[in-house]
């Protein structure tokens, strides 16, 4: 029997690392092999530990700590799992996994992501074998065969860019990994390849033949040292293998592959800032037309995809395109994966089909709202993107619905809150994101966004005006025409669809100076309720600036001229007798 | 430039390393910072002259990018998720107690030089939401008073020290 532990950026967050040496520590001298997998998606089960015999997993242990490191090597030792029933996983959590379907994650959580063996034991490398067979326009056939579009966000076809890319002649041509992810609460990219870099080789590998590039550039977040140093291994592993390199496989086609590590750049995420940041300068758009396929990295024609892009290829070659395009809706074929996180009960990595409702994701694979609160809306596509209210969770996930929305299906976050969120505060957080994002090219984006951001601070600061709306509206619809790329061209999407569904919840901050999910500091009165206050004074001793006063057994009043709304009174207060209105 | 004066020969290896082509800039200031554990100016300076870049550009770069540093660090770097999971359960009431907790906004370090804060987009431990992570380990599901008491415990060992 085997103990696997899985090892990806949030298992080790959770503690995973010294479960592993504690698992390590008593297992040693005994016949018990110790493995390491990848992320598997279920977040918030972490520190998660898996019992296989040979390929078949056989238990799965959550919420694991150091502690119960012994008895599960005692209870592998003697094949008798009774005793740890209380870490086992339950039925209902099992659900979370058993209701997706997964392409782009087939092997994340499964395999070992430092091993090539076990990647090629699970069928892997073996498409790209079928591939030196085939001719490029046989393989960018079948991808469009597929109807596999970019999950970058764009949600361009991918066989259009390949063939673009490949018609366009240059000395040298390069296919390029867009793994720069930066939307805030998006973590598919780096689980993908934390868990599985070999999956995204063998679809650049795919590309690169399909294209006719000579080199394959990965360009990945430097927050995400993990995955770097999997990929380094699994690059090096490959080109031993003899995948990557020279007269590959014999078959004539060379390709070389290396890592550019990004350094913190939203912007870069759009593929001709990504290019300019490759070639060492600022990140900054160019102008488009030429296109990255005629004219991209140092002039030469290049192609640039997503990671989730290229991890569903080698599948698709293997299962071949009918059988992915079997699944979704008219316009959107194949699976997403989504990093469903915030006010939901089971947040964690999902692929599901295209075609799901958002309701279904959130309900029945994240297991509802969190402490049973409502529902209040659901954001999509981070800074790019919108959210999506209540009345709309019946939308299907597809490119059309979700754009019908004001949302965009984006590169996968999906973010759930609930009735505790103000969606003022929302479209704030976004536009300070972009605002500081913005690289400063053009004027739209660069004082738009900042203009946005002034007026939604000073809503949220109880200080908006009449007209300020309107002002706003404006500024939407200028930024949108006039930015010259799409991380200006989107910036208004977040204020825009709150405006769309959540108007009611702007006016009351502009016109009643309230905030109705008690969010905005600026906004709350604190009281204390002479029903309740029995006078203990610790509220008025917890006060830092000392606005409460009363005397022991006597009703407290707050000043409500000094107060500082920090909550500190409420927080202290055994009662309840502090209100918040 | 006269306020700096860097080993400027560590970086002999670097230059080795990655020729003294325009396009290996950013790679070159990464690893310049991790020598130096910032970007100090006359090591900006020599990148540029060693890559005949000016120094306008290789500055324009290192203040284009947020990883860069051109102040040094402390010896424990607080980084405070800005992701939207973390947003949406807190963080930015814990980021504005930490940072009054340690008298510094982001981006900046402590005068004893100890603590340096940075407030950074997604570390993607969004289940654990909010995180912070100092000198690369996570903290999670943490509220102003946690993260406070986790602080002063590292402040009480220093200053033991």
């Amino acid at each position: 029997m085997r103990i696997v532990i899985g090892e990806g950026s949030c298992g080790i967050a959770a503690g995973a690392i010294k479960i592993h040496s504690a698992i390590e520590k008593y297992a040693a001298e005994k016949d018990i092999e110790i493995g390491i997998t990848g992320c598997n998606g279920m977040c918030f089960l972490e520190p998660i530990v898996d019992i296989y015999d040979g390929k078949e997993l056989i238990k799965r242990f959550v919420r694991v700590s150091e502690s119960d490191a012994e008895r599960i090597v005692n209870a592998v030792e003697n094949e008798d799992f009774s005793s740890l029933s209380d870490i086992e996983i339950s039925d209902e959590d099992k659900n979370f996994l058993d209701l997706q379907t997964r392409i782009a994650l087939r092997n994340c959580g499964k395999t070992d992501p430092e091993s090539i063996e076990d990647y090629m034991d699970n069928g892997g490398y073996k498409a790209i074998k079928k591939v030196l067979k085939m001719s490029p326009k046989e393989v960018i056939e079948e991808i469009k065969f597929s109807g596999l579009a970019g999950r970058g966000g764009a949600g361009f076809p991918t066989w259009f860019k390949w063939s673009a890319a490949r018609k366009s002649a240059g000395e040298k041509k390069y296919i390029i990994c867009n793994a720069d992810e930066g939307d805030p609460g998006a973590f598919m990219d780096r689980a993908v390849i934390e868990s599985d870099p070999h999956s995204l080789i063998e679809g650049m590998l795919i590309g690169a033949y399909a294209i006719g590039a000579q080199e394959m550039i990965v360009y990945v977040r430097a927050e995400y040292p993990l995955a770097i140093k999997r990929l380094e291994e699994a690059i090096k592993q490959a080109e031993k293998a003899g995948f990557i390199g020279e007269n590959i496989l014999g078959s004539g086609f060379s390709c070389k592959m290396r890592i550019k590590a990004g350094a913190g750049a939203f912007v870069c995420g759009e593929e001709t800032a990504l290019i300019e940041s490759l070639e060492g300068k600022r990140g900054m758009p160019r102008l488009k037309p030429p296109f990255p396929a005629q004219s991209g990295f140092k002039n030469e024609p290049s192609n640039i995809n997503n990671v989730e892009t290229f991890a569903n290829i080698a599948w698709i070659i293997e299962n071949g395109g009918s059988e992915f395009s079997k699944l979704g809706t008219e316009n959107s074929k194949g699976t997403k994966v989504f990093a469903l996180t915030g006010k939901v009960n089971k947040s964690g990595l999902v692929e599901v089909p295209m075609g799901m409702t958002l309701r279904d994701v959130i309900y029945k694979i994240g297991g509802g709202i969190k402490n049973g609160k409502s529902f209040k809306a659901v954001q999509l596509g981070g800074p790019s993107g919108g959210c999506i209210p209540k009345e709309l969770l019946d939308t299907v996930i597809d490119y059309k619905s979700l754009s019908a929305t004001g949302a965009i299906m984006g590169s996968g976050g999906m973010v759930v809150m609930d009735e505790d969120t103000c969606m003022v505060g929302m479209a704030k957080f976004f536009l300070d994101f972009t605002a500081e994002e913005s690289c400063g090219k053009c004027v739209h984006c660069r004082i738009g966004t900042k203009r946005m951001q002034e007026i939604l601070t000073k809503i949220v600061n109880g200080e908006g005006e009449q007209g300020d709306i309107e002002l706003l509206e404006e500024l939407c619809g200028v930024i949108k025409d006039g930015a010259l790329c799409g991380l200006g061209q989107t910036a208004p999407n977040p204020v825009l669809t709150t405006l769309r569904y959540f108007k009611d919840e702007y006016d009351e901050h502009i016109s009643e100076h309230r905030c109705r999910a008690k969010e905005c500091s600026a906004m709350l009165k604190y009281s204390i309720n002479p029903e309740k206050c029995i006078g203990c004074t610790v509220c008025a001793r917890n006060c830092p600036v000392k606005a409460i006063n009363g005397e022991l057994k006597k009703t407290h009043t707050i000043d409500q001229n000094i107060c500082i709304k920090c909550g500190m009174c409420s927080k202290v207060c055994r009662f309840g007798a502090v209100s918040i209105g | 430039m006269s306020e700096y004066k860097s080993d400027l020969t560590k970086l002999e290896k670097v230059f080795e390393e990655y020729e003294s082509n325009p396009e290996n800039l950013i790679t070159i200031l990464q690893k310049a910072q991790e020598i130096y554990g910032y970007l100090p100016k006359d090591v900006m300076y020599k990148i540029g002259e060693k890559l005949k870049v000016s120094p306008a550009k290789v500055i324009g770069v290192a203040t284009f990018y947020s990883q860069f540093r051109l102040e040094p660090m402390g010896k424990y770097l607080i980084m405070i998720c800005q992701g939207t999971a973390c947003h949406v359960s807190g963080s930015e009431k814990l980021a504005s107690a930490v940072s009054d907790y340690l008298g510094i906004e982001s981006g900046k370090t402590t005068s004893d030089g100890v603590f340096t804060l940075q407030k950074v987009a997604c570390l993607g431990c969004c289940s654990l939401a909010p995180v912070m992570m100092i000198n690369g380990e996570a903290y999670g599901r943490l509220t102003p008073e946690k993260a406070i008491s986790i602080l002063s415990e590292i402040r009480k060992k220093e200053a033991a020290e």
